[in-house]
Formats: structure tokens, sequence, C-alpha cells
């Protein structure tokens, strides 16, 4: 039963991603897709420079706006992240996000001493919350050039999912990109490689330290619709919830932790069917 | 259902307000910023500038 419902996880994921970065045209030619579906925001970190997305990505789309010389604040962007947030919470990162995908099946590669947590795992869990307001809203809201226009400066130098799916696909596909590559390139590669490697000892490090899109998420995973709930009465407080937690979250204290991204393996390990 | 909204209230009214600035955003025509971001190749995102 608990097999299966992880393996559950895993197709969802994988077709969520197919579904939503499934321009197959896109990936054969070198190209991405530049129909009417890009208006819309998808709910996952999934760069809209993907050959195969279909949807735009709501971090790149958040400093598109913000960026832009029209508006200082988006109302499209943000009600869709309170829309999402309000129903799902951080579900969408355990279950509908391809770059969570990614590192999910990184993790399962038998390598190395597999790590649940680094040496000052409560700082770096609220990295997030800083690459939020730094890198997706003041910057480029505020350090524009002489047009007023910001530039996305999450994309531009933290972002692995746009390295991973849009840089490498395009640039090994494309000679004058290929001239085009400098140091910017090297770095971008630099931070998706040590996230890789990171990947394979310590589940989802991206997501726990540097997601913006999680940090919004998780604000919401308190009265999200699809949240957690310990019955009082079944709960022993054993901690087989926080074994079984790769994230090392007490879920019967906090159940609606803000790092949770849902991904049900507490529920599975409850002895006491404590957790709805 | 009283009690399932009870209970989602905080939810429902988020919810709601998402709605709202979503179609606000799209009388703002913020969509078309998103739009010709996402449809133009973002060599920020891919790494080169």
């Amino acid at each position: 039963m608990g097999r299966g419902k992880g393996g559950l996880r895993l197709w969802v994921q994988a077709g969520w991603t197919a579904l939503t970065n499934g321009y197959a045209a896109g990936f054969l030619g070198g190209k991405i897709y530049t129909g009417p579906l890009k208006n819309l925001c998808v709910p996952g970190l999934s760069c809209y420079s993907c050959p195969g997305a279909l949807g735009a990505c709501p971090i790149g789309a958040l400093q598109a706006v913000l960026g832009s010389r029209g508006f200082r604040f988006s109302f499209y962007v943000l009600g869709f992240l309170m829309m999402v947030g309000a129903l799902l919470g951080r579900f969408v990162c355990g279950w509908l996000c391809p770059f969570g995908l990614v590192q999910d099946l990184l993790h399962k590669i038998p390598l190395g001493k597999k790590r649940k947590t680094l040496p000052g795992e409560k700082w770096l869990r609220r990295l997030r919350y800083l690459v939020l307001l730094v890198f997706v809203i003041l910057l480029p809201l505020y350090a524009v050039d002489f047009i007023g226009q910001g530039q996305p400066w999450f994309c531009k130098y933290i972002c692995p999912a746009g390295t991973l799916t849009a840089g490498l696909p395009l640039v090994s596909q494309n000679a004058a990109l290929q001239e085009a590559v400098g140091w910017l390139f090297g770095w971008k590669n630099l931070v998706l490689l040590l996230l890789v490697l990171l990947s394979v000892l310590l589940w989802r490090p991206f997501c726990r330290y540097l997601c913006p899109l999680g940090a919004v998420y998780g604000l919401f995973n308190p009265i999200a619709f699809r949240r957690m709930q310990v019955k009082t009465e079944n709960c022993t407080s054993c901690g087989a919830c926080q074994r079984a937690c790769k994230l090392d979250i007490p879920v019967w204290k906090t159940p609606n932790s803000p790092d949770c991204v849902r991904c049900g393996d507490c529920k599975k390990s409850c002895p006491h069917k404590a957790l709805l | 259902m009283i009690e399932i909204c009870r209970k989602n209230l905080p939810a429902i009214l988020l919810l709601l307000l998402g709605g709202a600035f979503f179609a606000l955003g799209i009388l703002r025509a913020e969509n078309f910023t998103v739009f010709t971001k996402a449809v133009n190749l973002c060599l920020e995102c891919i790494g080169i500038g």
C-alpha cells in the first residue's frame, strides 16, 4: 500500500511534467512554444524557455511583470499564486513540480551516505525567503536600467531548472547560442551541478533551501484546503512520522510546516493512523 | 457543507481574493507582459545574458 502511493506520486509527477512540458516539436527543433497557452502560469517551477514548456513559470512571470516598465505590482501572478496556494499549498512541490521530480529521481541513485539535514539546517531553510525577497521581488523592482526595466535576477543567477530544461537543450542545438556562452552560463551550470550532486545525498536541497516558489506556497500550508491534521486521540508522539520524513519535520507537532511538500511518507509510516 | 466552509474559511477567502486579483491582472493586461516574456527566448534564464 505504502509503496503503491509512493509510486503514484512518481506517476503523477511524470504525467504532469509530460503534460506541461510536452511540446515535442520544441525539443526536436531547438525552439520554444509560442502559442496562447503561454499566457497562463503553471503551478510548479518550470522555465518558459524550456523547449517543451507549454505554460509560463510563475516565478519568471512575477519577475517579468515587476521588472517591466508598466507595472510595479502583479495582481495576475499574485492572484494565481494565492489561488493555487489556497487550494494546494506545497502539495504542488511534492506532486506537480518538474524540478522536484528531477531531484526525487537523483535521490534514488544509490550513491553515498544519504543525509536528512546539513549543519545549520534551520538557517539554510530560511534562505529561500531571502531569495524570494531579494532576487524575485526587490532586485527586479528596483535595480532597473535607464529605461526603467529590471532583470529576472533569480532566473539569471540562480534558477537551476532554467539551466537544466532550457539552457542545456537550447545551447546544445544552437550554434549562435554556443558562441554567446560566457561566464554566466558557467556559473549557472556550476549551481546546477552542485544541486545535482547534493540531491543524490540529500532529498530536495533546492526545494528546502532556495526555491522562492516553495517559500510562497509554504506560507499557505497551514490554511490550504489540502492540509494535514493530527488526530490527537490516536497520536502517541512516537516520532515515526519524523523518522519517515525525508525533510526531518516533526509532523506530529507541526503537521503543516512550511517545509512540508506533502509527499505523504509520514501518513504511510504512522502506526496509529493519527495523520489525516 | 457549512462545517467544511467554516473549517476552510481562510482558504476560501484567499481563493476568492486570489481570483479577484487574477481577474484584475487580466484587466490590466499583465498577462500580455507574461506572454511576451514567455514566447521569446529568455537569455537570462538559459544563462546567456
